[in-house]
């Protein structure tokens, strides 16, 4: 394993076409219904590349299952793969995603333990639907090493974040993929093409985008309402903490004064009770799930963008078609 | 035993077998990885069996040994691989096996027998990876039993038809796997959005070329018109819907608009969480 250096120690991701195939193939067969399917990604380090050549699938959380042992299906499966001189090293794990919503907390605690454990390991996140629309949709994602800080301290306050200057931009960082076949694949990528004719669904040139741009914006809605709904628990939190505020000082200056007023009696003064256990502050609202929540509204916009943005040229396209025409 | 050499497009009896490409793109993977001194590797495949045609989905490789007279499967190793495989699909059974190079042995009779135990009419794949005959014939038989009843028995390999099956994603997997044989070093990085948009158009643009070439020759006479074609071509040119003109504006606009007040409220979205932050971590 290389050693950990300040800078992100993976520059760039090298996977195999059998990777890609064996994901899509894994969520087409078991992941309809928008359940996230996950697996192992196996591989090397080389310098500052992270190499995938394998991976396995996990399977499906069920109830009735209740004794299945994850981890020893991981170590059998590892094993196994070892005998037939697979590399048999975990370098990370790939989820598929319903829209690009995976920005969630198990999501962070899962690759906090993998990175934790191993340095270089990152998340390949599959789209299937963007994919479905006509273009390979996969992203590696990695913890920032301020991310990495703050989880290791399990410090999720408003100050720890504030500490660590922590904006929702700079959660993950996103790792550049290249796809690498060796030659045989690509003899057999030949003989393929030979034997099946011209892919005759375009699906990257359709022009219907509502139901899709539809179901973004839906998602992007539900985020925004949690978020608003955090904002005004934080604003009741910080109303709360300033009433709190006053409160304290108006009982202080009564103490005060009434011990004025006993002096002047000439009795003895009433002792100094302990403020601060009178009037418990309340809790402040724990801040990882609102940069979390901020985080997501982020990466749907941006998905929407460029959504957006293909239409719009292909609306473009089809009205020059359509000059053309006329 | 005998096994039968055939051309590709004998019409066969029995079930048509449907091949995904992760199947072999598995096995080209699994014969790189290979152990020092064997000649070829097996492995189990897992599919669906249907009426007439026999799907294949996945595969994985079983270490065996072989040398001239005697071969050595590790059944237990399949036995648990399949096991394993079955937690995460619990829907593909053992439909066969599988072995690279261009003939069939000896030592596939008994492996095949095994693998009877295992499926009911167990498909046997070849796939040349060695590429001796500069393709890598990708075969698929069913073993039949044949010679005088009561006499000497043998064994027969009849070849059934290969279809290849994507699923739509798996099409454009496909696709993008392609694009990286051109590349130097056989590398090819994932393209943005407006980029895949080009490239798309960049590839109708070169099948309408295509067309074109081909229609000019046969108005200059260089090549017989085919009726068909000609056909197809009809429907080409009426797929593009005939709107008038206000009506494609209009639509054209209203779309527009959809998409440019999106775009608007995405970026206003981002600022407010941009805006959020700031101010709550004062």
């Amino acid at each position: 394993m290389a050693t950990p250096t300040l800078d992100s120690p993976v520059k760039q991701i090298q996977i195999e076409g059998l990777v890609v195939l064996k994901m899509i193939k894994h969520y087409q067969e078991e992941g309809q219904g928008s359940e996230v399917v996950q697996g192992v990604l196996l591989g090397l380090v080389v310098e500052d590349r992270l190499e995938i050549t394998n991976c396995f699938p996990f399977p499906q959380h069920t109830e009735d299952d209740a004794d299945f042992d994850e981890v020893q299906y991981q170590m059998e499966m590892m094993r196994s793969l070892r005998h037939v001189n697979i590399d048999h090293l975990h370098v990370g794990w790939y989820q598929s995603t319903y829209y690009g919503s995976f920005v969630s907390r198990a999501l962070l605690d899962s690759q906090f333990s993998y990175q934790h454990a191993i340095e270089e390991s990152v998340v390949l996140i599959y789209d299937p639907i963007k994919t479905a629309q006509g273009s390979l949709s996969l992203k590696a994602y990695r913890l920032t090493p301020k991310l990495m800080e703050i989880c290791k301290e399990k410090d999720f306050s408003a100050e720890g974040l504030k500490k660590a200057m922590i904006g929702f931009e700079h959660m993950f960082e996103e790792v550049p993929i290249v796809i690498k076949n060796s030659h045989l694949i690509n003899v057999l990528m030949w003989e393929l093409e030979e034997k099946c004719t011209v892919a005759d669904k375009h699906e990257l040139l359709n022009l219907s985008s509502s139901n899709h741009l539809e179901k973004s914006l839906q998602l992007l809605m539900d985020r925004v309402d949690d978020m608003s709904q955090d904002i005004v628990k934080y604003n009741t939190y910080s109303r709360n903490l300033s009433k709190q505020q006053q409160q304290k000082h108006q009982y202080i200056q009564r103490r005060q004064q009434e011990n004025a007023q006993r002096q002047t009696r000439g009795e003895t003064p009433l002792p100094e009770e302990d403020v601060s256990k009178m009037f418990k502050p309340p809790q402040p609202p724990p801040r990882m799930d609102t940069l979390l929540i901020a985080g997501q509204i982020n990466n749907y916009c941006q998905n929407v963008k460029e959504f957006t943005s293909q239409n719009l040229g292909k609306l473009f396209m089809a009205e020059a078609l359509q000059g053309h025409n006329s | 035993c005998l096994y039968l050499s055939h051309a590709d497009k004998m019409s066969v009896y029995g079930p048509v077998v449907k091949i995904h490409p992760v199947v072999l793109a598995s096995i080209g993977d699994s014969y790189e990885r290979r152990n020092e001194g064997a000649s070829r590797v097996i492995g189990t495949l897992l599919g669906t069996i249907d009426k007439h045609s026999v799907e294949v989905t996945n595969c994985f490789s079983v270490p065996h040994n072989e040398s001239e007279d005697e071969v050595a499967v590790d059944m237990e190793f399949a036995k648990n691989m399949y096991d394993l495989h079955k937690r995460v699909s619990p829907s593909e059974v053992i439909v066969g096996w599988y072995a690279t190079g261009f003939e069939i042995t000896e030592h596939s009779v008994l492996i095949h027998e095994y693998y009877s135990r295992e499926a009911t009419n167990p498909i046997h794949l070849t796939m040349d990876t060695a590429l001796q005959s500069g393709k890598m014939n990708i075969r698929a038989y069913v073993s039949a039993q044949m010679g005088v009843p009561g006499k000497t028995v043998g064994v027969m390999f009849t070849p059934l038809s290969v279809k290849y099956k994507y699923y739509d994603t798996e099409r454009i997997g496909v696709d993008l796997l392609q694009r990286t044989r051109d590349a130097p070093n056989t590398t090819n990085g994932l393209t943005s959005d407006l980029c895949q948009v080009g490239g798309a158009a960049g590839r109708v643009q070169d099948m309408l070329a295509t067309v074109l070439t081909y229609i000019e020759d046969v108005l200059s006479g260089k090549q017989m018109a085919d009726n068909s074609v000609g056909r197809y071509l009809m429907d080409l040119v009426n797929k593009v819907p005939k709107i008038t003109a206000e009506d494609f504006e209009t639509m054209l606009n209203s779309n527009i608009n959809d998409l440019l007040m999106v775009t608007y409220l995405s970026n206003l979205t981002q600022a407010q969480i941009a805006l959020n932050e700031k101010i709550v971590v004062l």
